[in-house]
Parts: structure tokens; sequence; C-alpha cells
């Protein structure tokens, strides 16, 4: 009995070293790999090295290497959350697990009607791997989410399953579909069907980088003005900018921590309305239906045949 | 040269703010709309409540989009458009 607890103690300490790991390395490789700042400057995602490729150089950035990392973490949070389940009285974490899992499955299941349940998963990993993305900011490391590669890739992924459940009404449905009301609006219409994911691409990068942008002038700006004003102070207390302190850290609550999380909710509701909201529900029934009468027949076919 | 330099750096700072500028205006007036909207729902139905204020907030952050649209244009004309555009320049005056 003493040794079971034992070892469960251990595995979890190892689960809870799988969550802060990721985070550990992303600052030590932070810090060893960029070069000494001058001053306060806004660039993108940094360049760790760059792999020669026969076509073009496949350059590793900071935004690639921290989203992989906040991936491990989130499945050290998975483990560690699901870690000793059990039937009957639920451990604490287990019933926050519960929690958010039949949360979350309650959303799917309203937002995008009973075909679409199986979605749960999918949504849930793009909303914890967009807002944990976003928090990273908090650590001082580069927000994936601000670069926006890292979101074109999820906005070109939900893209091309928009246009995979649209296509489950048929081919022919799916092409008339673009010439409605009627025919001359076909290239606004392919116009828009391109536009949801920049739109969506564009809008949670846009957000993001935004919050990072303002916090950056604010703070060069207080950092200035606390040197005009205290300038005159001898020693350290005139360089140290002590305007500095306070209206960041407020500024960051909403930029990094409402923002963020706001941004990563509104991501994954437009992927939910937008499959669910293309997915021609009756052409698709109907289609099935002719397919199991089309089967039937030919069954029959063969009965009397033979 | 300098003159050609100035002149780029300064049309890419004045194009920005009057991008952010303009673009501003259309995401202002709608969510100033959708917040007073949702505000009457409230006092009508005070039970309401979170629900009313959960979908406008869903529904500001989306009519922010062309707002945050003109803000990455912006910043793409501060940091990104002057390097290439001096670039551009000097590669066809042939330094």
């Amino acid at each position: 009995m003493k040794n079971k607890e034992l070892r469960f103690k251990i595995v979890d300490v190892l689960l809870l070293a799988l969550i802060i790991l990721p985070l550990v390395a992303g600052l030590v490789i932070k810090v060893l790999f960029s070069a000494p700042a001058e001053g306060i400057s806004i660039t993108g995602a940094q360049i760790y090295f760059t792999i020669p490729m026969p076509i073009q150089n496949f350059p590793v950035t900071e935004a690639q290497v921290n989203s992989l990392l906040v991936v491990f973490c989130i499945l050290g949070i998975c483990l560690y959350m699901t870690h000793g389940v059990r039937a009957g009285v639920p451990t604490r974490r287990q019933a926050l697990a519960e929690w958010a899992v039949e949360t979350l499955e309650s959303m799917v299941h309203e937002n995008m009607g009973p075909f679409f349940s199986g979605f749960a998963p999918f949504i849930a990993g793009i909303l914890a791997l967009s807002a944990l993305s976003s928090l990273l900011s908090l650590l001082g490391l580069f927000a994936p989410t601000s670069d926006v590669n890292i979101v074109a890739g999820w906005a070109i992924l939900v893209f091309i399953l928009i246009t995979y459940y649209k296509l489950k009404g048929g081919l022919l449905n799916y092409m008339k579909s673009f010439t409605e009301p009627i025919f001359v609006l076909l290239p606004l219409n392919i116009l828009s069907e391109v536009a949801t994911p920049i739109s969506m691409a564009f809008r949670h990068y846009g957000n993001v980088l935004s919050g990072s942008v303002i916090a950056v002038l604010i703070s060069t700006a207080l950092a200035g003005l606390s040197n005009l004003v205290l300038g005159w102070l001898p020693g350290v207390l005139g360089e140290f900018p002590l305007l500095r302190i306070g209206l960041p850290g407020i500024l960051s609550l909403y930029f990094d921590v409402f923002s963020s999380c706001m941004q990563a909710y509104i991501f994954a509701m437009l992927t939910m309305l937008n499959i669910s909201g293309g997915f021609p529900q009756d052409l698709y029934e109907e289609r099935k239906r002719r397919k199991a009468e089309k089967r039937a027949a030919r069954e029959k076919n063969a009965i009397s045949n033979s | 040269m300098e003159l050609a330099i100035g002149i780029i750096l300064g049309c890419c700072a004045l194009g920005a703010g009057i991008c952010m500028g303009i673009g501003a205006i259309g995401p202002g007036i709608g969510e100033g709309n959708a917040v007073s909207k949702a505000c009457e729902a409230i006092g009508r139905q005070p039970e309401s409540k979170s629900a009313v204020t959960s979908t406008m907030i869903m529904g500001c952050a989306i009519a922010e989009t062309t707002g945050i649209y003109s803000l990455v244009i912006a910043i793409l004309l501060i940091f990104v458009a002057p390097n290439i555009m001096v670039n551009i320049l000097k590669s066809a005056i042939g330094l």
C-alpha cells in the first residue's frame, strides 16, 4: 500500500516536471541563442539556426520551437490531470478534468449539432494550443501566435476541414453553391471562401501582436518620461525607470491574459461555426440514402441473377 | 538619395497613421452600437446578463477584425516596408 502511494507520487512529480521542463527549456534556449539586445526593439521571431535545403534554406525560428514546447506542455498537463483517475469518489484534479471535458463537449454539441459531437477533442486541442501559446508571453518568451506563420497553419488546417465537410454534399453541389443566389456572384463567392482562413489567421495574429507592440511602446515611453522627470536625481536613482512600475503590468493583464484567452475562444468558436455552417446536412443525408438504395438494388440484382 | 529615402520614410509613417486612423472608425462605431444594444438588453432583462455579455464580447471581437487588418497594414508600413522600399531604391540606382 505504502509502496504504491510512493510510486504514485513519484510519477506525479515526473509529470509535473514534464509540464515545467518545456517552459524552462524555452527560456534556456532563448538565453543561449539570443544576441544581447540594445535597448528596446520590436522584431519578429528570432531565427535560431537554418537547415540547408535543396530549394530554399529552412529557418528554425523562435515561434516554431516555442509552439513545439507548448505542445509538450499541454501533453504534460493532460497526463497530469488524468493521472490516478478512478471511478467512484473523484479526486480534486479529476473533478477539474471532468468539468473541463464536460464543458467542452456540451459547447461543441450546442454549437455544432449532434453530427459533429466527435469534434470535441479537436476543438479542445485548438483552444488549449492557442490559449497557452498566447499566454507564453507572460514568461517573457516569444508568443508563437504573434507570428503569422503559426496561426496561418492552423487556419489552413481549418479551411481544409471546412472544404472537406462541404464536399460531403457532393462535388457538383459544392460547385453549385458558388453560383448562389445568381451566377454573377461567382467571383465574390470564391473571394469570400478564400477570405475565411485569411481573416481567421489575421484576426488572431493581429490581436496578439498589437498587444505586444503596444506594451513595448508604452514601456519605452514610460522609461523616457521617467528619465525626463527623475533624471536629475544622482546615481542609480536617476537611471532607474521608476515610472515603468505598475502600468505595463496592468496593461499586460488585459493584453496578455484576457485578450489571449478571448482570441483562443473566438478562434475555436469560428472553427466550430464555419465547419458546421458549411456542412450541407440535408444534401449529405439525401446522398447517403440514394447510395444505400443503389447498393440494395445491386444486391437484389446479384441475388436474382444467381 | 537622402531626399528619396527621407520621402520614403515619411510616406510610410504618414500612410501608417492615416491607415490606422481611418481603419479605427468602422470598428469603433460598430462596437459602440453592439455595446449600447447589449446595455439595453440587460436593462430590459437583467437575468440574461451573462448570456448577453458573452455574446457581446464575441461579436465585438469579430467586429474588431477590420480594425485589426488596418493595424497589421500599419505595422507592416512602419517596420517592414521602409527596408524593402529603400533596398528597391538602392538596387534601382545601382548602389
